[in-house]
């Protein structure tokens, strides 16, 4: 495996992807959303529980690559508790880290558990993956009760 | 490596010698040789093919059919002969039954938008089978949604094979239209299209067979097949992209409306009437694709040379050599598994999602295609999101498969 493959798929990845945090539905969630990326098949639904601009909690479902799957755990364990205002600049940075936008490091190291997606920009036809359930996430907030896509 | 012993029985092709043929083989991928098995999605193309577009754009570049000149004439000239080349290939009555479009895609459009238009009503039944690539879905969906008929499917088993007793209790005297892949592109089952045709005959409806998957692996002769619109792209047959071929019976194609009006489809145009042009530039408005014809006609040459029946069994060889190899890897599952079956093979390793394996074999320098393959419904069928594909052409060798299964190896360890 070089080093650019463990970059990417680091064992905080594929153990997320072995065993996904928040993989559940929530019954009567505030906000929901459905994600699908054509290209792969990847699909993914985000539920939230949002009260007085709090995060209350907030699940997954669906099935995707590890990279999508790690994701989309990780920001669920992530934002749980989060307001929605930080969600939203969560949201900013993380696509710009999986990008190749953000490289100050220590804007880099601030994000967290979230640094470890770093390794996707080496590879630009993964950054869909690691960014369809935070757009998914993003629907759901903004109330896009439709199916979200990357294409 | 193989069952053939080399001191007794002479290889059918040198596939050394072949691969020097085609430059873009010799590279490096992420610092490892290029493997390339991503052959159903297109095929790489000889030097023969990529000269022969090259001197056309260099020494005889011109539009055809319409200039005196000496370059419109040479041009016009390699076009015609690249339309006999196909005739030859298919087998077909006459080049006036062969006809140029952008690929399968267009054919099956063009089909749907002329003969289906004219003679699919409300009511009316349209045969396709579960196997279909969306290119021999959506346009007959469109066709059933605007007129009113009903598109109905031929279901497949669990081996990727089409049920035939299904289909002869869903042909009845409704049934206008049946369209049918050869070779699916995902489970590489080859269907008994042949046996599709008479069938569907029995009750008048007419046959179009989706060759996108055939022609590059198996000798096709259309009039033995019987059907009547045949189809294939030209880059997945070692030519080149935005050229494909609809064969279709003459006096249907006589009979059908023509589809997009332009330049080259007319015989004569005043304001109050146009006069079509016969065939088959009544199919062709507008300028062509003449390089890419013109191409075409190479790689079929270069194919014809090899010989197809060569090539179909040393890709037979290989193909059970894959299913061999992959198969002993812990955790791959073959997807498509009929008795006749083509050199795809679609798999699943368990817990790893096609779309790592990918990105784990391109690091090895593997290419191979990851995804739904344009075939949801066949992902339906088999419960999976997405599957990932190694498919073999010509010009693969054991080596290529040795590559490939140790690559797979490695997906599966790492994500166990
Ligand atoms: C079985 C089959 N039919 C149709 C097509 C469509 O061909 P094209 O995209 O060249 O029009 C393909 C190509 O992927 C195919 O594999």
């Amino acid at each position: 495996m070089n080093e650019e493959l463990k970059e990417l798929y680091q064992q905080v990845i594929i153990d997320h992807n072995k065993n996904p945090r928040n993989f559940r539905k929530i019954e009567l969630p505030s906000h929901h959303s459905e994600g699908f990326n054509p290209l792969c098949g990847d699909h993914v639904y985000i539920y939230l529980d949002v009260a007085n601009g709090v995060i209350r909690d907030i699940s997954f479902e669906g099935n995707g690559c590890a990279i999508s799957k790690s994701s989309a755990s990780i920001m669920t364990a992530e934002l749980k508790g989060k307001t929605l205002e930080e969600a939203e600049v969560l949201f900013q940075k993380f696509h710009e880290l999986v990008t190749g936008k953000l490289t100050d490091e220590e804007e880099i190291e601030k994000l967290g558990k979230l640094s470890i997606f770093q390794g996707v920009r080496d590879f630009p036809v993964r950054v869909k993956c690691a960014s369809l359930p935070w757009h998914t996430l993003h629907a759901a907030l903004h109330d896009q009760q439709t199916a979200v896509s990357t294409e | 490596m193989t069952e053939r012993n080399p001191l007794t029985v002479k290889p059918l092709m040198d596939i050394d010698k072949i691969r020097k043929d085609f430059p873009v083989l010799h590279q490096s991928v992420h610092g490892k040789p290029l493997v390339y098995l991503d052959n159903a999605a297109t095929t790489q193309k000889p030097n023969s093919v990529i000269e022969a577009i090259s001197e056309y754009y260099r020494l005889y570049n011109s539009n055809i059919h319409r200039g005196v000149h000496q370059l419109s004439q040479k041009a016009t000239d390699e076009y015609e002969a690249a339309r006999q080349k196909v005739q030859r290939y298919l087998n077909a009555n006459s080049t006036k039954e062969v006809i140029f479009l952008r690929g399968t895609s267009e054919a099956v459009n063009l089909v749907m938008n002329t003969y289906g238009r004219t003679n699919i009503k409300a009511g009316d039944e349209i045969i396709i089978s579960e196997m279909e690539h969306h290119s021999n879905i959506v346009p007959w969906q469109m066709l059933a949604q605007q007129t009113g008929a009903v598109l109905r499917v031929i279901p497949m088993n669990d081996k990727g094979e089409l049920l035939m007793e299904e289909f002869k209790n869903l042909l009845n005297e409704k049934t206008k239209f049946v369209s049918v892949v050869h070779a699916s592109n995902t489970l590489g089952t080859e269907n008994p299209v042949k046996e599709i045709t008479g069938l569907a005959h029995e009750v008048g409806a007419k046959v179009m067979v989706d060759g996108a998957q055939a022609v590059q692996h198996f000798k096709v002769d259309v009039q033995d097949i019987g059907c009547d619109f045949y189809a294939f792209s030209g880059h997945k047959l070692y030519g080149p992209t935005g050229v494909g071929v609809l064969w279709g019976r003459e006096e249907l194609l006589i009979a059908m409306p023509p589809w997009q009006g332009g330049g080259d489809m007319i015989l004569s145009v005043t304001f109050e009437k146009t006069i079509y042009n016969g065939l088959p530039n009544k199919f062709e408005a507008g300028t062509p694709n003449i390089s890419g014809a013109i191409g075409l006609g190479h790689a079929i040459d270069y194919v014809t040379a090899l010989g197809i029946d060569n090539i179909h069994e040393h890709e037979r060889d290989l193909y059970r050599y894959m299913e061999q190899k992959f198969l002993e890897i812990q955790g791959v599952s073959l997807v498509g598994s009929a008795a006749k079956k083509g050199s795809v093979f679609s798999f699943t390793i368990d817990g790893v999602h096609p779309h790592d394996v990918g990105t784990i074999l391109d690091m090895e320098g593997i290419a191979i295609r990851t995804g739904h393959m344009c075939t949801q419904p066949v992902m339906k069928h088999f419960g999976v999101p997405a599957l990932s594909r190694a498919s073999i052409g010509l010009y693969n060798n054991y080596e290529d498969i040795d590559c490939a299964a140790e690559a797979i190896k490695k997906a599966a360890e790492f994500f166990s």
